[in-house]
């Protein structure tokens, strides 16, 4: 079992608030991912959920039952550290075993569930090694290694894959996935990269100095964004925002429209442009459209090779079906 | 240094710093040697000539000789048990956040900026006398009989005087160290259900070896040459006569260099001994 509510939770550091009050619910067996911007206070949410950060009020109720004030160690929840916080000192054996020996459990029972996990992360020919000696990903598998031997009733993830090169990130990404799919453990995973979050979440919660902006499920958030916040954040490249006398003519403060929700002409469209950088990537091109009179830049995502060069005029067609509006607190216009 | 020129440029251009270390080592050396082998006693007629190994037979058949080579360890060992156990101990707290830390901090190190010839001065007028020594009054107050610490208590005194000197080394030291551990570690251990006594023996000692190893080679090098502390309290009686301390009394107070000079070969190779040892035991951990 792996449910975990935050109730009115706060946290202060001094005078400063971090965490006005916020309630969160994360179901048994749930992929939860915090994803916001660098100090938005997502990692102090996690540390608290694991009990190295103490409450400033509020409750941490784990499987219902209150934990406020119980020490880490009795949570049952695993942490994975960004800094993978391996014991330099200690074989990776030893590193594995670490929390098993800590709680006394019998050595046949220990040996058993090293082997496992080692056999699972691919790490059975590193058992003897130390962590030193060990690539950047292998560490990350040590560290998780760690994790899953104590058999934890959640998962905690505090940017586990930050350090990690671009490719192993995939890599790891896709293991954590398939992970989380055979353990059917809840997991909590904090990241500011908003592509992990959506590919690897059940539900995303997006945190902005310290608020929830918007819980939801990865596809909810970006089809139905709750305000400009997390429109502009969730999505890659980013959504246009325009204001001004073109979201008026939508009776709204600001529209929203992704780069993909554009049709782009040579000849006619509602809006032209210039075009500055265009960046092919066979897949698809990214053009980087200036002068379209809408204020800043706008990016369009055009499917396949499109050939416009750098200072052509092009044509703009929003699908309107897909365009966001949001009123003048910045909340979504239904 | 990649090419063959660069190479040989480096080599002419370390050359006059390794000559000049390499001279100031093998002068004192030499002369030390070559005096060992004479019979020069410059208050009976200078040098008068051959010795053999006459000097060192007698140094090391003298009655004093066993005794300073333990009182010379004891000190040494109990120094560096006091100093990097207590030392620890201050890291430790010293480490935590508290108010004024920056002033608990100069206080600690303090002890070292004394010379260790006023150091001993002080503990021996101000503390360890037993008329007008503060402890005299102390046991008094307990109705207790005051001790003449450096008559009664000689070696632990002078083992005291000389930690007390030492101590804010190996703080600092241990200290620097215990600050640069990771607290990400520290916090995976504490949720991998480790309590602070195991997380102290699993994390924060093993992670303090390379400064422990430190502290005892440097201390151990000026340890095995204490003099000051000794000339200035007890002269070296009452069985505080060093090894140091008899090689000075056979120069200076016997007037005999050539058996003095054949303790300093002694001396050199005690220190030699009790490095390979340290090195066997502590030096491994220097390897990154």
């Amino acid at each position: 079992m792996g449910k975990i509510q935050l109730k009115k939770v706060t946290k202060k550091f001094g005078d400063t608030q971090v965490i006005p009050p916020l309630d969160l619910t994360i179901e048994d067996g749930e992929f939860t991912v915090f994803v916001g911007p660098s100090g938005c206070g997502k990692s102090t949410l996690l540390r608290m959920i694991a009990g190295l950060e103490d409450l400033t009020s509020g409750e941490v109720a784990i499987d219902d039952t209150d934990a406020t004030n119980t020490p880490p160690a009795k949570r049952g929840l695993a942490m994975v550290f960004q800094s993978y916080a391996l014991y330099p000192h200690m074989s990776v054996r030893k590193n594995i075993a670490f929390p098993l020996r800590m709680a006394k459990m019998d050595p046949a029972e220990q040996n058993r569930r090293i082997e496992a996990a080692a056999a699972a992360l691919n790490l059975t020919d590193y058992l003897d090694r130390r962590p030193g000696q060990l690539s950047g990903g292998q560490r990350q598998r040590v560290a998780i290694g760690r994790a899953i031997v104590r058999e934890p009733s959640a998962f905690l993830f505090d940017e586990p894959l930050s350090n990690l090169d671009a490719a192993l990130r995939v890599g790891m990404r896709l293991e954590i996935c398939e992970m989380h799919k055979r353990l059917q453990t809840t997991m909590i995973y904090v990241t500011h990269d908003q592509v992990e979050a959506m590919t690897m979440a059940d539900k995303i919660v997006v945190l902005q100095a310290g608020v929830i902006e918007q819980v939801g499920s990865p596809l909810e958030l970006y089809h139905t964004p709750r305000n400009v916040f997390v429109a502009g954040f969730i999505g890659s490249p980013k959504m246009n925002l325009i204001t001004g006398a073109e979201a008026a003519k939508h009776n709204a403060e600001t529209i929203g429209i992704r780069p993909e929700h554009i049709d782009v002409s040579a000849t006619k469209g509602t809006w032209s442009g210039r075009v500055g950088v265009a960046e092919h990537l066979g897949s698809d091109t990214f053009f980087h459209i200036h002068d379209t009179g809408l204020g800043d830049m706008i990016t369009v995502r055009a499917p396949g090779e499109v050939s416009f060069n750098t200072g052509d005029t092009i044509h703009l067609t929003p699908r309107t079906d897909q365009m966001h509006r949001f009123d003048a607190k910045g909340l979504r216009i239904a | 240094m990649a090419t063959k020129a660069s190479r040989s440029a480096a080599r002419l251009m370390m050359a006059p710093a390794v000559i000049l270390l390499l001279g100031w080592m093998l002068v004192p050396l030499t002369m030390t040697l070559w005096f060992s082998f004479r019979n020069y006693l410059p208050l009976r007629g200078g040098d008068l000539g051959w010795a053999g190994f006459d000097n060192y037979t007698r140094f090391i058949t003298s009655s004093a000789f066993w005794p300073s080579v333990q009182a010379t360890l004891i000190i040494v060992g109990a120094v560096l048990l006091i100093t990097i156990s207590l030392g620890i101990v201050l890291a430790i707290l010293l480490d935590q956040p508290m108010w004024g830390q920056g002033v608990v901090r100069i206080l600690v190190i303090a002890p070292f900026f004394v010379m260790p010839t006023v150091s001993a001065l002080v503990w021996k007028n101000m503390f360890m006398d037993p008329n007008s020594g503060l402890f005299a009054y102390l046991w008094k107050f307990f109705g207790a009989e005051p001790v003449s610490w450096l008559s009664e208590a000689s070696l632990p005194s002078i083992i005291l005087i000389v930690s007390w000197q030492w101590l804010p080394f190996a703080t600092l030291i241990l200290l620097t160290a215990i600050q640069s551990l990771d607290s990400e570690q520290l916090e995976a251990a504490e949720m991998d259900g480790a309590p602070p006594l195991s997380r102290f023996l699993w994390l924060t000692l093993p992670h303090l070896a390379r400064a422990i190893t430190i502290v005892i080679l440097i201390q151990t090098i000026f340890l095995l040459s204490i003099f000051a502390e000794i000339f200035v309290t007890t002269g070296g009686a009452f069985g505080t006569k060093t090894l140091t301390y008899l090689i000075f009394q056979r120069v200076l107070e016997s007037q005999n260099i050539g058996l003095g000079s054949a303790g300093g070969v002694y001396a050199i190779i005690l220190a030699n001994i009790v490095a390979i040892f340290l090195m066997r035991i502590v030096g491994k951990n220097l390897d990154a």
